[in-house]
C-alpha cells in the first residue's frame, strides 16, 4: 500500500514538474523575453501540430514502415548472429571484437554513403535501421545466453539432453528479460535512425519533412514533428513492456518488472 | 544382486587426487547415504555416477551393465531444486519426459498422476517462485522421479531447508518412499538425516576421499519422534561420531 502511494507521488511530481515547465515556457514567449519566431510557445506548437495533422501522418507513416521493416530485418538478424555465435565458440571469438568495433562508426556518417549507394528510397533508410538496431538485440542475447545457469545446464546434461534442447529449454528462456532490455534500445533507434536518414533526402517521412520545415523557418512546426517523433517513441517503448509483460508470465507478482 | 553398483572409482584433477578407490552397492529400493565432511569428493562421485564425468578409473554398473561415462540413465538431483523460474510446476516437473522425446502433452499427463502423492495437487499452474521451500522440493523431487524410476542421487536434498521444514520432509519424504520403492542414494552432511532415512550408510573420508566405514540402520518402521530419541538412534550417532572423529586424526 505504501509503495503504491510512493508510486502515485512519484508520478504525480513529474506531472506537476512538466506543467510547470510548460507554463514557465508559454510566459517566457508570451512575455516576449525570448522572440516568439526562435522560440514558438506550447500553444503555438499544439496550433502547428493540429493544422498538419493531415500531413503529419502521411509522413509519419512512410517513417514508420522504415522503422518497422529495419526493426524487424534487423532484429531477426540479431537473433540469428547471438545464436549462430552461442553455437560456434570460434565465431564468437572472430567477430565479437568487430562487432563492436562497428559500433564505433557514427550513424550519422554512414547515412550518406548508404544514400550515395542505395538511392533515395527506402533502401538506404532501412539498411540504416537494420545496422542500428541489430546490436543491442545481439549484445542482449549473448549476454541472456551466457547468463543461464551452469547448474540447470548440468542438470539437462544428466537428463541427456541435446545441445538443442539445452538452448530450448535453458538459454532461449533465460534471455528473454535481456531480449528485451536490447528490444528497448533498438526501438527507439530504429525511429531516430529512421528520421536521420530522411534528412539526407527522400520524398516522404517525417525527417523530410524536418527538412523542409527548416527551410521555411516555421519553428513552430519544427517543434510539432518533434513532439510527435516523442510521441512515436513513447509509445513503441510502452507497446515493448507490454509485450514483455505478456511473454513473461512468470513474472507477475514478482515485482520485478 | 545390487542394482546400482560402483566399482573402485577414482578421480583426480591434475596432481590433486579427489576420490581414490571408491566401491560402493545400492540394492533394489534401498535407501543408501552418502556421509562426509564437505569437500571430501562426494559431489565428484555423484558427477561421475550420473554420467557428467569420466573417471580415471573404475566402473558404474546398473543392472550389471556398464555405463560408466554415459548420462541419462540415472537420476540426479542437484543441490539447489533448479526449478526453471519461466516454467510452470507442471512443465518443470515434466521436463524429464520432454527431453527423453515426449511432447508436451502426454508428458504432463503422466505427471499430473504423481501430483497427489508427492503432494503438490493443486500447484500444477503456480510458477516455483510461488511455492514454499518444502513445496519446491517435493517437485524437484518429483521431477528426479519422473527421469527415472532406477536409481536417483540426491545430492544433500534437504540442506537448503530450515530445521522444522526439514523434519516434516523426512517423514513426508519417507512415507512417498514407502510408496514408490525408487532405488536410492544420498548425500548429506547431516548426522541425524542421515540416521532417519537410510538403510545403509557409507561414510566418505580422508583426501583423497575414500569410503572408510559402513554401518547398517536396522530396520524401523515407522522413524518418527520416537525413533530419533531411542537409545538405538544415540548409539548410532556415537559410533558415527567416533568414526569421523578417527578420520580426522588421520
Amino acid at each position: 500500500m505504501i509503495k503504491r502511494l510512493q508510486s502515485i507521488t512519484n508520478r504525480v511530481s513529474s506531472y506537476v514538474a512538466i506543467v510547470g515547465i510548460l507554463i514557465l515556457w508559454q510566459f517566457l514567449s508570451a512575455m516576449e523575453i525570448v522572440p516568439k519566431f526562435m522560440l514558438p510557445s506550447p500553444l503555438d506548437v499544439v496550433k502547428a501540430f493540429i493544422f498538419d495533422f493531415p500531413l503529419l501522418m502521411n509522413h509519419a507513416r512512410t517513417t514508420l514502415l522504415e522503422a518497422f521493416f529495419g526493426l524487424a530485418i534487423g532484429v531477426s538478424l540479431g537473433f540469428m548472429v547471438a545464436v549462430i555465435m552461442d553455437r560456434f565458440h570460434f565465431i564468437y571469438k572472430a567477430f565479437y571484437p568487430i562487432l563492436i568495433i562497428t559500433q564505433t562508426i557514427p550513424t550519422v556518417a554512414i547515412a550518406p554513403l548508404l544514400v550515395l549507394w542505395l538511392g533515395y528510397g527506402m533502401a538506404p533508410k532501412i539498411t540504416l535501421i537494420v545496422i542500428v538496431t541489430f546490436f543491442p538485440i545481439t549484445i542482449g542475447l549473448l549476454d541472456g545466453f551466457k547468463s543461464a545457469d551452469s547448474d540447470a545446464i548440468q542438470l539437462l546434461k544428466s537428463m541427456n539432453a541435446s545441445d538443442r534442447q539445452i538452448f530450448k529449454h535453458i538459454k532461449l528462456p533465460s534471455s528473454i528479460s535481456h531480449f528485451f532490455a536490447g528490444l528497448r534500445i533498438s526501438v527507439s533507434y530504429s525511429v531516430v535512425g529512421a528520421v536521420i536518414s530522411e534528412w539526407l533526402g527522400g520524398f516522404n517521412g517525417l525527417g523530410v519533412y524536418m527538412t523542409r520545415v527548416k527551410k521555411s523557418y516555421s519553428f513552430a512546426k519544427m517543434f510539432a514533428v518533434i513532439l510527435l517523433i516523442s510521441i512515436i517513441s513513447l509509445i513503441l517503448m510502452e507497446g515493448v513492456v507490454f509485450l514483455q509483460k505478456i511473454s513473461m508470465p512468470w513474472t507477475k507478482g514478482e515485482n520485478k518488472l | 544382486m545390487a542394482k546400482l553398483s560402483v566399482n573402485n572409482i577414482s578421480k583426480s584433477y591434475g596432481k590433486r587426487e579427489i576420490i581414490k578407490d571408491i566401491s560402493l552397492e545400492v540394492n533394489d529400493g534401498e535407501i543408501v547415504c552418502l556421509l562426509g565432511v564437505s569437500g571430501v569428493g562426494k559431489t565428484t562421485l555423484f558427477n561421475i555416477i550420473s554420467g557428467l564425468l569420466i573417471p580415471d578409473g573404475g566402473k558404474v554398473l546398473l543392472d550389471n551393465k556398464d555405463i560408466t561415462g554415459e548420462s541419462g540413465h540415472i537420476s540426479y538431483m542437484l543441490q539447489k531444486d533448479l526449478l526453471l523460474p519461466y516454467k510452470t510446476v507442471l512443465d518443470n516437473v515434466s521436463l524429464p519426459l520432454i527431453i527423453k522425446g515426449e511432447n508436451k502433452k502426454t508428458a504432463g499427463l503422466k505427471a499430473e498422476r504423481y501430483f497427489k502423492t508427492f503432494g503438490l495437487d493443486g500447484n500444477q499452474d503456480k510458477y516455483p517462485h510461488q511455492l514454499s521451500g518444502g513445496m519446491r522440493q517435493r517437485a524437484a523431487l518429483l521431477r528426479t522421479y519422473l527421469f527415472s524410476q532406477e536409481v536417483a542421487l540426491l545430492d544433500e536434498p534437504f540442506s537448503a531447508l530450515d530445521a522444522i521444514t526439514k523434519r516434516n520432509m523426512h517423514s513426508w519424504y519417507q512415507n512417498v518412499m514407502e510408496k514408490i520403492k525408487l532405488s536410492t542414494l544420498f548425500i548429506t552432511h547431516d548426522i541425524d538425516e542421515s540416521i532417519v532415512l537410510s538403510n545403509r550408510i557409507y561414510i566418505m573420508a580422508g583426501k583423497p576421499g575414500r569410503i572408510t566405514q559402513e554401518l547398517k540402520i536396522e530396520d524401523q518402521k515407522p522413524r518418527g519422534e520416537k525413533f530419533v530419541l531411542s537409545k538405538e538412534f544415540i548409539d548410532y550417532k556415537r559410533w558415527i561420531l567416533n568414526v569421523l572423529d578417527d578420520g580426522e586424526i588421520k
